[in-house]
């Protein structure tokens, strides 16, 4: 997951309560405003957790952190037989992971990181709450990422933006258009997930199509990071304004939003 | 591949040049194998396709595509010429990944109007489909090295593995490579004269290595490593080399290559000798 976070951002934020951890980026100001917001349920990863927050009422803790570093601490761990992740402050406040590793000889060793953290003021969590989803015009399953990513990495080299637009007839399209050329992908058979309700969508005819034009190298950080396909993936569209990836591994979701190019 | 067709049958327009392949990579890795320049000159007939890269005036790739390797080819005009964006065109042609992935094929359709139009490609691959409009430009003069069969004095035809170490090992702080070929000792000879001194590398006339030794006289002639270095793409690839000299110094290269269906395709480079030394020969 970290690996996933790092390719996606340089530093994120890391909110933890008592059930969940969520790794958060919202990008505001500088690089466009991708945003992302990723979600792991705490008892699927940890065997024993203990927290403590400001307050009974306000049981979390935000941190700030270098993602790549996490991500370097962890690659160690790939074949560790415990790990444990603890918040420490030695000269500086950190987030100590120290990984337990069995050598050949059957000994243990245990290696420890001391990532460095900046712990994120009460005033400036409502900078980090969980992004509203927008109402989308079209809604649709994803083809096979690795696919996307072929295509996408090419079009890259030729063109720096993108316009990905799709229907509710389950047709999602990749175009980049230069003063040399124009290419257009075309997935089909999609299938669009059942709308939720009163959906303003509805009396969308289904081959309108809906695009947003967006840098592609923020839609690329995201396939680049995907090395297995997700058990779903979903592209909600709303018309030139937003793209919202919705991805859900075993026991992480990640939502990724790229907002239009003006 | 139905929905390739489905597609071009919609489109009621005549095409001057119409042309599919079940596998892109037939065509794009001979591509590859002359893609040293950004713009490339197509010409098509009805034998096939050729492709044109050159550079400094010096030195000229061409790449052959026969209409053979192609399962559908139909030309309408006697010949057709158009000069495109090689990169973008290699960009488009793998677009569905450069390395291959068993078991899935990208099939290809490549569509032509003609002059003043974009040359266009289908690719699919796996029921997804690419549409890319490459637009063409004002074809360019290419040159004419005159280099004829008749004129040739020395040729010697290598299993290409003998010379793909000796290229990419050639010391680039040399300027020129010199090539001797001579009936007798040391019949073929490759130096460079580089910052670390002079290297020779012989091939002996009997080596398992040598198909075809024809050489009546023995010619010394310097060509630029920079010029020649890029025919190393070619040579990867290839399977023999033929390499050639004529009256004047110049050098062909001509590399066989055989595609993943087992047929066969050539790339030539042409590539005129340096002049200092040639003006000294004579």
């Amino acid at each position: 997951v970290s690996n996933m976070v790092a390719k996606l951002a340089k530093t994120c934020a890391l909110r933890i309560s008592p059930d969940k951890l969520n790794f958060i980026l919202s990008d505001k100001l500088a690089g466009g405003g991708a945003s992302l917001w990723c979600e792991l349920q705490q008892e699927d990863f940890f065997s024993e957790f203990q927290m403590e927050g400001v307050s009974a009422d306000n049981n979390e803790i935000y941190l700030e952190l270098t993602s790549e570093n996490l991500a370097r601490a962890l690659k160690t761990a790939q074949n560790a037989r415990a790990l444990k992740v603890k918040l420490t402050n030695r000269h500086f406040p950190c987030l100590t992971v120290s990984v337990e590793l069995i050598s050949v000889s059957s000994s243990s060793r245990i290696v420890t990181h001391d990532i460095p953290i900046k712990v994120i003021p009460r005033r400036l969590w409502r900078d980090f709450r969980e992004p509203c989803i927008p109402d989308s015009d079209v809604s649709i399953y994803l083809p096979v990422l690795k696919t996307m990513r072929s295509v996408v990495e090419k079009m890259k080299n030729i063109s720096n933006h993108l316009v990905i637009e799709a229907n509710l007839n389950g047709e999602l399209n990749l175009k980049i258009e230069t003063e040399l050329v124009c290419v257009t992908t075309h997935f089909r058979d999609l299938g669009n997930p059942p709308l939720a309700s009163e959906n303003a969508s509805q009396d969308r005819s289904p081959d309108q199509m809906a695009e947003v034009q967006i840098d592609i190298r923020k839609l690329l950080q995201l396939l680049a990071g995907q090395q297995v396909n997700p058990t779903r993936a979903l592209c909600n569209i709303v018309h030139n304004r937003i793209v919202h990836f919705d991805l859900l591994h075993e026991d992480v979701s990640l939502q990724y939003f790229i907002p239009a190019l003006s | 591949m139905p929905l390739l067709t489905q597609r071009i049958q919609d489109e009621s327009v005549q095409y001057s040049l119409v042309a599919s392949l079940d596998n892109v990579r037939n065509l794009s890795t001979i591509l590859k194998a002359i893609h040293f320049r950004e713009h490339a000159t197509c010409f098509a007939t009805k034998n096939g396709i050729r492709v044109t890269v050159e550079n400094a005036k010096c030195v000229q790739a061409n790449a052959f595509i026969q209409a053979g390797i192609f399962q559908e080819f139909i030309v309408q005009e006697e010949s057709i010429t158009f000069r495109i964006n090689l990169t973008v065109l290699l960009d488009c042609l793998s677009i569905f990944g450069s390395s291959p992935t068993p078991g899935t094929l990208t099939a290809l359709r490549m569509c032509y109007q003609g002059y003043g139009h974009p040359l266009m490609l289908f690719l699919e691959e796996g029921g997804v489909v690419t549409v890319c409009k490459i637009n063409t430009q004002e074809p360019e003069d290419t040159l004419d090295f005159d280099f004829c069969s008749t004129n040739v004095i020395n040729k010697i035809i290598l299993q290409s593995e003998g010379l793909r170490e000796a290229f990419s090992e050639l010391d680039m702080t040399s300027e020129v490579l010199q090539i001797t070929m001579s009936p007798d000792k040391p019949y073929f000879r490759l130096s460079t004269f580089g910052n670390a001194g002079s290297s020779h590398l012989d091939y002996p006339k009997d080596s398992d290595l040598m198909e075809t030794f024809l050489c009546n006289q023995t010619q010394v002639n310097r060509y630029k490593i920079s010029l020649l270095k890029p025919s190393t793409k070619a040579l990867v690839l290839s399977c023999k080399v033929s390499i050639r000299t004529d009256n004047r110094g110049f050098l062909s290269l001509q590399y066989m290559i055989k595609n993943e269906d087992g047929q066969i395709c050539f790339v030539e480079y042409y590539c005129c000798p340096d002049e200092e030394v040639c003006e000294s020969e004579y």
